[in-house]
């Protein structure tokens, strides 16, 4: 005899491994761009990304006597450094990886209890750390098209051979050098600052976030899904582009315009996949855009103002903290009472 | 006509079409029928037969008692053969008392008096006979009727809610279809009744042939017939309301209180019945469907009847049920023996396989708030459930546990597959075992109170008393001794 179960007796046919998977999924044609983009050592670090993923994670479950299998399976910790590898320079030596991945899954996942525990984004934690404690390596950039050999790309990932006549700056990155050395927008936007390039992502950048329309595909395709809602994502667009907007015409030899903005560091990726991450973020929908609002203007604040050319992975970071008291505040209103939680009154009219 | 916007809701998959289109059967006539006393919210009905006694069709067999009751009647003409514990439709199967009705094969009705101008009758009038007649809600809440006929008088508002949003059900889309008139009928008496202004019947879209057949039936009549989205949970009281009105129930408020009855289409046909025929409410329609049976369908059964006669009206197994459930599949009950009866609740038996049910083991919960998009009362069912795991019972209720329809819609979503209504049903039970101990502790300590302060009272009495009688002694021996002094001295 079953035991008695509770209603309802019907579900619908979902699974956190379907939800993880479809998200995987709208991640694949930012990825295979970026494989194309800069060759065969970008498929290098995603792989050593990945690996290190799955086999850290297995070996903290089993370190905690847990079930290694259907915690594997949930796709969560195959998402989280998938993520943290589209957002790595494409040439970063194999150990940034597997510690960034390590990192992601064990201290920032993993510690706090697995999988819908963690309070901060795995894979920005990881970013994070890798961008302090490996400031060169995580900021050694290239030009997309290079096309290094498959023997090349080995040595490039695996054996860090310095790659000279590679390297090259990233939008954010040269503008604020730029401005350290007090020449204005207007210059040091010729040559590269190119909309178009910069639209399909042929631009300086991390492996996987320079393709700003196939990022915004796939989100398209995950709200389409409803896999998340429009909420945060808007939100954080919104987040940067008024205040860029509202700088850029007090004073556009400063302030770069919001295209600028939009369009370059991680800023599509993170609007699409990293704030919508469900665990990190507040659990309702004006919430989430208050969330994402705070992640696109602290983005802008960084960038801006702060010692770092980018700002994506802090200002997330930052915003995760404020989810708990977001969620105290931001609730939805009961049916049958107002929004302080007292019953309506009676009116028989 | 405008609706109304509501929070939340789910779209499960509606499987209607299993039994919709198969007219009304009837069930072979049992040979043994189980009456429970209770099958109503409230106390259960009070015997006024005994064993061995013959019952006609319709004859009163319990009668209510308490302020909220109904009388149950005999739903065939037999022998009573016993009184005593029958398996409850219930998830427990625990024995409940209940009347064993022998059948005698003749199904001879009492003398039943037709009226042939109920309008005549006054409300009160009406009212009281349907309380009589036994009615309660047939759409699965089983509120004695004519109680809500009594509180709600002067409701400006009456909405007949043929919802009917449970997916497999159909028993109230073929009662619209094959009885509109007489439910029409049925709902302008309750209107009358009640004196409302406005007659309201909301159907889900997704029965465009009752909503025809209602609508014939209700041409030239005050009473409005409303197509509504198909959701769930459409058929919800609050929700109903919500839809059709735009106003809300207040919390832990009664549609009343805005001017608002709600009662559900069938059971005015059941009313129609009763104050037309002054036949007492002894059948329903039952709903017979799910991927385990071979021809599911809708019959109208004898209150009393065993499911396990229905299964066979419904062609029997057609591959083992993973599950059998008892109304719909949102929010019916899991029961296990198919001897149990028929109630007046009865809106569906199902036969579920595995893969109709899709549970599978719960994972980790992602907060991904698909549960609270869902709600349909604006709920965090994710961060109830997190409260009531560490057993903060407090922490749930200050989330609004209590305002919890239990309608299932979170846990249907959840992609985590994790019960979170049976996580609110637990932590609503245990509220209630606790109220329940405190009014019962207030109790004792009350009496144990009294206690000492009757021993106190006593033992001052008798101290009282033995001062008294210590006093007369020695006032005695005063005067005594005075007088043999004063003997003395003379």
């Amino acid at each position: 005899m079953n035991p008695i179960a509770h209603s309802p007796h019907a579900h619908a046919p979902i699974s956190i491994g379907k939800v993880m998977g479809t998200v995987l999924l709208a991640l694949v044609p930012a990825t295979l761009f970026g494989f194309w983009l800069y060759g065969w050592p970008a498929v290098n670090l995603w792989a050593v990304s990945l690996i290190a993923a799955i086999v850290g994670e297995a070996f903290v479950l089993r370190l905690q006597s847990r079930a290694v299998k259907p915690a594997l399976m949930d796709g969560s910790g195959i998402l989280t450094a998938w993520l943290l590898a589209l957002s790595l320079p494409p040439y970063a030596p194999w150990w940034i990886a597997v510690l960034g991945s390590l990192f992601a899954v064990v201290i920032g996942k993993q510690i706090f209890g697995g999988l819908g525990q963690n309070v901060f984004n795995p894979a920005m934690a990881a970013r994070v750390m890798l961008l302090i404690s490996f400031p060169l390596e995580m900021t050694t950039w290239v030009a997309p098209m290079q096309a290094p050999g498959l023997l090349d790309s080995l040595r490039i990932t695996f054996m860090s051979q310095p790659i000279d006549g590679m390297a090259s700056a990233s939008l954010l990155g040269h503008v604020k050098t730029e401005f350290t050395r007090g020449i204005g927008l207007d210059q040091a936007l010729i040559g590269h600052y190119v909309p178009m390039d910069m639209l399909w992502g042929s631009r300086v950048g991390s492996m996987g976030e320079t393709t700003a329309v196939l990022l915004l595909l796939g989100g398209l395709f995950l709200i389409a899904k409803r896999i998340f809602t429009w909420h945060a994502p808007v939100a954080m667009l919104i987040g940067v582009a008024v205040p860029a907007l509202v700088f850029n015409m007090i004073d556009g030899n400063h302030y770069a315009g919001p295209m600028v903005h939009l369009l370059s560091g991680g800023l599509m990726l993170a609007a699409f996949f990293i704030v919508t991450d469900p665990v990190t973020s507040p659990n309702t929908a004006p919430g989430q855009f208050i969330f994402g609002l705070g992640c696109g203007l602290l983005t802008w604040i960084i960038r801006t103002w702060g010692g770092y050319p980018e700002g994506v992975a802090f200002a997330v970071l930052l915003m995760n903290a404020a989810t708990p008291i977001i969620d105290q505040y931001v609730k939805p209103r009961i049916y049958g009472r107002d929004r302080k939680g007292a019953a309506l009154p009676a009116n028989k009219g | 006509m405008k609706l109304f916007d509501l929070r939340g809701g789910v779209h499960p998959e509606g499987k209607k079409d299993l039994s919709a289109e198969c007219p009304i059967r009837s069930v072979p006539l049992p040979k043994t029928l189980y009456i429970p006393l209770q099958q109503h919210i409230g106390a259960p009905a009070a015997p006024v037969v005994q064993v061995g006694d013959h019952v006609l069709k319709g004859q009163l067999i319990a009668h209510a008692q308490g302020a909220v009751s109904a009388p149950v009647h005999a739903p065939t003409s037999g022998v009573i053969s016993a009184l005593g514990d029958h398996a409850a439709p219930h998830p427990s199967g625990l024995p409940v008392p209940t009347f064993t009705l022998g059948s005698d094969g003749l199904d001879e009705w009492i003398a039943l008096k037709d009226e042939d101008d109920p309008f005549a009758l006054s409300p009160e009038d009406i009212a009281a006979r349907v309380a009589a007649a036994g009615i309660v809600g047939l759409g699965g809440a089983t509120f004695p009727s004519a109680l809500k006929l009594n509180v709600s008088r002067g409701a400006r508002t009456l909405i007949m809610n043929g919802g009917e949003c449970e997916p497999y059900l159909t028993c109230d889309d073929r009662i619209m279809r094959e009885r509109a008139v007489q439910i029409v009928e049925g709902i302008r008496l309750i209107a009358y009744a009640v004196g409302a202004q406005e007659v309201l019947v909301g159907i889900e879209d997704n029965k465009p042939a009752a909503i025809a057949a209602m609508q014939a039936a209700a041409r030239g009549s005050a009473v409005k017939i409303v197509a509504m989205p198909s959701m769930y949970p459409m058929g919800s009281e609050k929700q109903i309301v919500q839809v059709l009105t735009g106003k809300e129930i207040p919390a832990g408020g009664r549609p009343a209180d805005i001017g608002v009855l709600v009662h559900n289409v069938a059971t005015a046909w059941a009313v129609q019945q009763a104050i037309r025929f002054g036949r007492p409410l002894i059948s329903r329609i039952v709903t017979l469907s799910g991927g385990a049976l071979k021809t599911p369908c809708n019959v109208e059964a004898l209150i009393g009847t065993p499911v396990e006669e229905l299964i066979a009206v419904a062609g029997g197994y057609a591959q083992p049920a993973a599950r059998m459930v008892l109304g719909g599949p949102m929010m019916g009950q899991q029961f296990s023996n198919t001897n149990v009866p028929v109630v007046k609740g009865t809106s569906g038996v199902l036969a579920l396989t595995a893969s109709e049910i899709g549970q599978a083991e719960p994972s980790p919960c992602i907060r991904c708030s698909t549960c609270v998009r869902a709600c349909p009362v604006g709920l965090l069912p994710l961060e109830m459930a997190a409260h009531i795991r560490a057993s903060d019972l407090t922490g749930a209720v200050d989330l609004g546990l209590k305002d919890c329809i239990a309608c299932g819609s979170c846990s249907y979503v959840c992609p985590a597959h994790i019960p979170l209504v049976h996580f609110f049903n637990y932590a609503k039970g245990d509220l209630a075992a606790q109220e329940r101990a405190k009014l019962k502790q207030e109790a004792t300590k009350k009496l144990a109170e009294a206690r000492t302060e009757r021993i106190a009272r006593i033992e001052r009495e008798r101290t009282e008393a033995m001062a008294k009688r210590k006093a007369m002694r020695e006032a005695k021996e005063r005067a005594a001794k005075e007088a043999a002094a004063k003997a003395e001295a003379v």
